[in-house]
């Protein structure tokens, strides 16, 4: 790794996250955009804690990153189980149509 | 310097399709470019070492997350026009906060630098599994000091599947399903024998 550096990655990794935490503000109306752009944030996590394994030498950040992604894999079921129920029950998918608990 | 361009052919194409992401129209879009970014970073991950991971980001997310995405996006039948109002109402907020964050993830980064004693605090240092490859060595740490972490983590996976299917598993009234239960719960005596006349049905 002559020419690049850990800080090109970690760049590239805050690049991501910032447009993971952009595109949840971009995208309320649709919940599964949403949890896309948790999706992109959650790589970028991923990317930093690689990329810092590999310039330190210690494997323990992969190690991490595979929990990370078990983490990751589990949330995405259960949210998008969320969704179809949701969208079963009010015909929506729209963040602002979530305000049943106000009453 | 086959690398530098390598790393920047990645790089780039996984920020751009990052932006598609979240700013295309058509969600199934957004899905299709949420996988060239996750091949993307599989290359960068490949180019940092370690190739079980990229494998692993390629194989689970672009095969299986992805792809639940996928299935969902499709069967949910979303209005697209009205998912679309409002998106400018909320851009000045997001620009916002996405440049507060990008600002702050900038000033971090152009004076950081790793403390003195953190070469002494390497805890599975590379150089002794030099002899294996990155699967062999991330085996060999998973499985032993890291596999009660291991277990919780497929324990997670269990419940998250449970709470999955409990989750979509719906009961619609006037559908003739088995009842295994029933089934099972038959005695002898439920069955009976009758002597039919010839002809004269029951």
């Amino acid at each position: 790794m002559a020419g690049i550096t850990l800080d090109h990655y970690l760049a590239v990794a805050a690049i991501l996250f910032t447009l993971g935490v952009f595109g949840i503000f971009l995208n309320r109306k649709n919940v599964i955009v949403i949890m896309m752009a948790i999706e992109l944030m959650l790589l970028a996590v991923n990317l930093n804690l690689v990329a810092f394994s590999a310039y330190l030498g210690d494997l323990v950040g992969q190690v991490f990153t595979m929990f990370v992604l078990t983490v990751a894999a589990a949330e995405a079921a259960i949210g998008l189980a969320i969704v179809v129920i949701f969208f079963r029950n009010r015909g929506t998918i729209a963040v602002e149509d979530i305000s049943q608990l106000k009453g | 310097m086959i690398e530098t361009f390598i790393f920047y052919m990645y790089a780039t194409i996984l920020v751009a399709s990052a932006v598609m992401v979240i700013s295309a129209r058509n969600p199934v879009h957004s899905v299709l470019f949420l996988i060239l970014c996750f091949f993307n970073a599989a290359g960068l991950f490949v180019l940092l070492g370690a190739e079980f991971l990229a494998m692993v980001l390629v194989v689970v997310y672009v095969g299986a997350v992805a792809v639940l995405f996928l299935f969902v996006v499709m069967m949910l039948d979303i209005n697209l026009a009205r998912a679309r109002e409002g998106m400018m109402a909320y851009l000045p907020t997001g620009a916002v906060v996405g440049l507060v964050l990008l600002a702050e993830l900038v000033v971090v980064f152009s004076n950081w630098g790793f403390a003195p004693h953190i070469a002494a605090e390497v805890q599975a240092p590379m150089a002794a599994y030099a002899h294996l490859t990155n699967t062999d060595a991330l085996g060999h740490l998973l499985y032993t000091r890291y596999v009660y972490l291991f277990q919780i983590s497929g324990l997670l996976l269990l419940v998250a599947m449970v709470g999955t299917i409990l989750l979509t598993l719906r009961r619609r009234p006037g559908v003739r399903k088995q009842t295994i239960a029933d089934q099972v719960a038959r005695s002898s005596r439920s069955v009976e024998v009758r002597k039919v006349p010839t002809g004269g049905g029951v």
